[in-house]
């Protein structure tokens, strides 16, 4: 049997039936909850300063891109209530307005930052998001080692720089499996890789791997389902790695992932080269199609993406044995996303899809890690009974 | 043979175990599931009283792959190709149990539903027996090819071995890699050279049974289907010992555990969570008050015939 139904008022409306707002009033008020408040799965955000306007802006889809911060009368704090469900992971920024000029700024009362290679925005955990436990350094998870490799590229004609990650009690006499990273510095960078390799590694809940993070040169030309970025992968980087280290070589020991136009090289390789790799793993990917006309709305750097996409949906083949694809529902990809599982279904592969509230984001890709690594590459904890 | 099956050992009941049986000579004690860490029995030696010896059957492994490049080498194959059987019998175990899982949530609202997943339980038991005989059968013939009895590195090893449990008052094995451990009992022969009472607890107690089904529901890519590995020692017949049961698999999934038992019927899964003992004498039956898996998935305390 339940009591009575609890009315439960917002610290910020608790603040507003006040009669009195001066300065100290606001300020224990900013002491005593942590912004944004979090309560249920309701988020008020808060600015504190002298300001035209205030808004919130971000890229979640489903929400008006820029929010307006109410002034609380007669004081200078700003804010905002806003519904995030449960387990959302949402960044964003603050405009404040100010003499006619506008100011872009991370939310100077939330610790939380998120960090991308194109700078670095707050963030908001709502009821239930925590930061999963295993991205985070272990003591007594043993660390693997990171070796910087120069793989010169007839394909690129450049020099491809991979960093090699080597598990823990790494051995000569074994063979792992291999997994090839697009851009594999900001996987390290941003999404904890080599953190999360080692905690997983160690509780089991991934093989022993052999990990090459690559990084591109020209981003947006090598990852746009280019004939010679695949090259470089199949026909230059892997046969060199297993020439110089103990790796399984067949296909199912191999597995390629990226993120975002990182997943869309994934596949381009992976469908240039169809018995080379066993599993691709594709986080985000900006696989962006057309069904009718040609409006696409990505721009020009996305022409070859949709050719390729397009070509891929019209004629599913089967690139790998199994597809992990995993994507924000915030992000504007979600559609797109959702819409690649039948067709890589219906190509014939296994495919384990998982969704996220969340947006494209590095930390997004970082939680995935451990559903879609320990997927393609299972530790052996079915074997030990301790 | 006496067959003493214990519950994990994180807080050991094993010393007192000991005791009961009041032991008279030196323990063997089989720690390779541990592999690298196997010398690191300490702990197990103050349990038993310093009265133990360890077999160190995975050190021996290892100088046999030193010593015996060609042995070392044909075992390599072996595993590759008992792999790729395994993954083979994986894919078919996944679509089997997928249509027993399927038929399951139709209902069993009459006859037919319940006869359509009867059978449909019959073709994965059919899997399963086909998949052991199969890996059975492929040891069979390496073993017969390569002759390990007379092979000079294994021959040593195993007649040192055999001295050693025929000293022995009892053999121990503890847990561990359980296709690390069931290897090396098979390459050493010692369910042959075993005269004593056994003690055994988690992957020690599933190598001792006639077939090894691993298990793990709680992984982070989704409870994985329980699959059977390979043939044990048969040291112990008609048993399916689930050791860390509780915290490995989905007992509450009562409909999931019923498709498990009634896989491998009539042996019986016997859980093995933290302070059990159980006494067996080898032949499959259970003592009473053993807490097993039954047909409807609940789990059960035999109660005395």
């Amino acid at each position: 049997m339940s009591g009575p139904a609890v009315s439960r008022k917002l610290a910020i409306t608790r603040l507003r039936e006040r009669r009195t707002r001066d300065p100290a009033v606001i300020g224990r008020f900013l002491a005593r909850y942590p912004a944004p408040i979090v309560e249920g799965s309701r988020c008020t955000f808060l600015y504190r300063g002298e300001a035209d306007e205030v808004h919130l802006v971000h890229r979640t889809v489903g929400l008006p891109e820029r929010i307006g911060l109410r002034r609380l009368h007669g004081t200078d704090l700003w804010y905002v209530v806003i519904e995030l469900p449960e387990g959302s992971r949402f960044e964003y920024q603050l405009e404040v307005a100010r003499g006619g000029q506008r100011e872009r700024i991370n939310d100077p009362l939330n610790p939380h930052l998120a960090h991308s290679p194109v700078g670095s925005s707050s963030v908001c955990y709502s009821r239930g998001y925590e930061v999963p436990e295993w991205t985070r350094p272990d003591p007594e998870a043993r660390p693997g080692s990171l070796v910087d490799l120069v793989v010169p590229s007839r394909a690129l004609r450049r020099d491809g720089q991979v960093t090699v990650y080597l598990p823990a009690r790494f051995r000569r006499s074994a063979r792992y499996p291999l997994l090839v990273v697009h851009d594999g510095s900001d996987y390290l960078r941003y999404a904890a890789a080599k953190t999360v390799l080692d905690n997983l590694i160690h509780r089991l809940d991934v093989a022993e791997i052999v990990v090459a993070f690559t990084s591109p040169g020209d981003r947006l030309a090598e990852y746009a389902n280019s004939a010679a970025h695949a090259r470089y992968l199949t026909a230059e980087l892997v046969p060199r790695l297993e020439a110089e280290l103990p790796l399984a070589a067949t296909p199912q020991g191999r597995c390629l992932m990226g993120a975002s136009f990182g997943a869309v090289a994934a596949l381009s390789a992976a469908y240039r080269y169809p018995r080379s790799y066993g599993s691709l793993l594709l986080q985000s990917g900006s696989f962006v199609f057309t069904d009718i006309g040609h409006d696409h709305g990505g721009g020009p750097v996305f022409e070859p993406v949709v050719k390729f996409v397009n070509r891929y949906r019209a004629a599913p083949r089967r690139v790998a044995d199994r597809v992990f694809v995993s994507c924000g529902v915030y992000e504007p990809l979600i559609v797109r996303n959702r819409s690649m599982v039948p067709t890589f279904e219906a190509a014939g592969m296994a495919v384990r899809y998982v969704e996220a509230r969340d947006g494209h984001s590095w930390e997004n890709w970082r939680d995935r890690l451990r559903e879609g690594l320990s997927w393609v590459f299972p530790g052996p904890q079915k074997f030990y009974y301790e | 043979m006496k067959v003493i099956l214990l519950g994990p050992q994180r807080r050991p009941t094993l010393a007192g175990v000991a005791r009961s049986m009041q032991l008279d000579g030196r323990v063997a004690t089989i720690t390779a599931g541990w592999q690298e860490r196997e010398p690191d029995d300490g702990e197990l030696s103050e349990l038993l009283g310093a009265q133990d010896v360890n077999l160190a059957l995975y050190r021996r492994w290892l100088d046999v792959q030193e010593r015996d490049l060609d042995y070392a080498a044909a075992e390599r194959r072996l595993r590759d190709v008992l792999g790729e059987l395994h993954d083979i019998y994986l894919l078919r175990l996944d679509y089997a149990l997928q249509a027993v899982y399927a038929l399951q949530r139709r209902g069993a609202v009459d006859r037919a539903a319940r006869q359509a997943v009867a059978e449909a339980i019959a073709a994965v038991r059919e899997l399963d027996e086909a998949h052991l005989r199969r890996i059975s059968q492929e040891r069979a013939e390496f073993y017969l090819a390569w002759a390990p009895h007379d092979r000079p590195v294994i021959a040593g090893h195993r007649a040192e071995i055999t001295r050693l449990l025929g000293d022995a008052a009892a053999l121990v094995v503890t847990g561990g890699h359980v296709g690390v451990l069931a290897d090396v009992l098979h390459l050493f022969n010692v369910a042959a050279a075993v005269r004593s009472p056994v003690i055994a607890w988690s992957a020690g107690a599933m190598a001792l049974a006639d077939r090894i089904v691993l298990f793990y529901d709680r992984a982070p890519q989704g409870p994985g289907h329980p699959e059977v590995f390979g043939p044990g020692l048969s040291v112990l017949r008609q048993v399916v010992p689930l050791p860390h049961a509780r915290a490995r698999m989905l007992l509450d999934d009562e409909p999931r555990m019923a498709v498990f038992a009634r896989r491998f019927a009539p042996a019986r899964c016997v859980l093995l969570d933290a302070g059990t003992r159980i006494d067996l004498d080898g032949d499959g039956s259970c003592p009473p008050d053993t807490r097993v898996l039954a047909d409807d998935g609940r789990v059960t305390v035999l109660e005395a015939a």
